[in-house]
């Protein structure tokens, strides 16, 4: 049992887990933050994604204890409010889910990639940088089609 | 919680790993943990510790400095492959990490983390042995011909830690793959560098005894550095491995393949 601190979507977690306890269970079990989804044992399914200091990571393969002093963000902090993302609004026009178990995955992953690559992005880089999530209803077209759908606004506003 | 129970400790200096790690029977070293955490999910992997190495700032950086280029054993695979310095001096080794996996697992898989478990389908140990580096540990320095040594073994000792790997800058080099069409572990991959006539050519992912030098083709494309010259030769298939994936002939004829290509390719990659 070790008792640290992190950021989680803004606020100032003080938190006291077993060092087993995996970042996905600290984020579900004890803040009861259930967007981020566990889909697999493996770290193949990605529907755990979340962004550890600004990075797009698996949370079900980063110790909790591990992330201690960091800043996390979650599908429930996307915007801080009731308001969807730009990215969520996308997935909803374009139709990007269907049983909706990968979408926050699928979403915090999509959202690195547009950032990282400022909007300019295709669909073979799309393809390419989703590699690490899993849509099991293999609606991968649709998904493809809104992030490239929320990269061309984001491009235009040079923001989100 | 899939693991079984452990202690985690977070070193902030070498010296205070290697001290966290004999205070423990089992202990293991965590990086990146994109290898250690998944077989601790699973129970395949039972450290009583983990020993956190990944905030000490001296296995962190990348550099170069005359024909070298130092990489910190802490960068991750997407620090490496989105290196300047990297991308100057060895663009098929920023090429070859970012192919590594997925984005996410780019974001905290590490160099060292990659080379001190040796798996015999990743990509760094083809690069490491292909270009002739040298893995700098908390204890010494080691030759890649005397690093790895056979399937998720190498010449570390318990508690050594890899600190950096420093590579001696090519004039040429490139990076061939074939992934699995599931897992996008390598099938086979072949990592060939060239300094004038002095070729070396390393295979991943088909090895019986893990990452090796395909000799032949090295000194076939000593004489003729051509993509041609590898028609006639063909690795002994008595050292390739044989799976449900693919049998060694097959897996040989790719390493064939996968070496034309990386040929074909210096300067870059060619990963299907």
């Amino acid at each position: 049992m070790t008792t640290f601190s992190l950021m989680v979507n803004g606020a100032h977690v003080s938190s006291s887990v077993q060092d087993r306890t995996l970042l996905v269970h600290l984020l579900r079990d004890e803040l009861k933050l259930t967007g981020t989804h566990v889909g697999c044992d493996t770290t193949q399914c990605g529907a755990c994604t979340v962004h550890l200091d600004g990075m797009a990571v698996k949370s079900c393969t980063v110790l909790a204890v591990a992330a201690q002093n960091s800043t996390v963000k979650t599908i429930e902090g996307l915007t801080g409010g009731d308001e969807l993302h730009p990215m969520q609004i996308s997935f909803n026009e374009k139709h990007a889910l269907q049983c909706g178990f990968c979408t926050p995955g699928m979403v915090m992953a999509a959202v690195s990639i547009v950032e990282r690559h400022q909007g300019h992005i295709t669909e073979e880089v799309v393809r390419e940088e989703l590699e690490g999530n899993m849509c099991r209803c293999t609606g991968y077209q649709n998904i493809v089609d809104a992030v490239l759908h929320a990269a061309e606004g984001f491009r235009i506003r040079g923001n989100w | 919680m899939y693991p079984y129970d452990f202690v985690y400790r977070r070193a902030r200096t070498i010296a205070e790993a290697e001290d966290l790690f004999n205070c423990f029977e089992e202990p293991a070293f965590l990086a990146g943990g994109h290898t250690l955490v998944p077989a601790m999910k699973n129970r395949l992997a039972r450290p009583d510790a983990l020993v956190d190495v990944r905030f000490i700032p001296d296995l962190h950086g990348i550099s170069r400095s005359g024909g070298w280029l130092h990489v910190g054993a802490g960068s991750t695979h997407f620090q490496v492959s989105t290196s300047a310095e990297v991308i100057s001096a060895i663009p098929a080794l920023a090429g070859m990490a970012g192919t590594i996996a997925d984005p996410q697992v780019r974001n905290l898989g590490t160099i060292g983390g990659s080379l001190a478990n040796n798996d015999p389908a990743a990509d760094y140990p083809s690069a490491v042995l292909g270009i002739g580096a040298r893995i700098i540990t908390s204890r010494r320095t080691i030759e890649a011909d005397d690093y790895f040594q056979g399937l998720f073994s190498t010449a570390l000792d318990p508690g050594e830690i890899v600190v950096r790997i420093s590579f001696p800058i090519p004039e040429g080099a490139g990076y061939a793959k074939l992934c699995n069409k599931a897992s996008r572990y390598a099938m086979a991959a072949s990592f060939v560098s060239r300094v004038g006539s002095d070729v070396r050519v390393a295979i991943t992912g088909s090895g019986k005894d893990g990452v090796f030098r395909w000799s032949e083709a090295e000194a076939a494309l000593s004489k003729d550095f051509s993509a041609d010259v590898l028609g006639a030769i063909s690795p002994d298939e008595e050292g390739i491995a044989s799976d449900i994936h693919g049998n060694a002939t097959y897996r040989a004829n790719l390493v064939i393949q996968m070496t034309r290509r990386a040929v074909r390719a210096i300067g870059g990659i060619d990963v299907r």
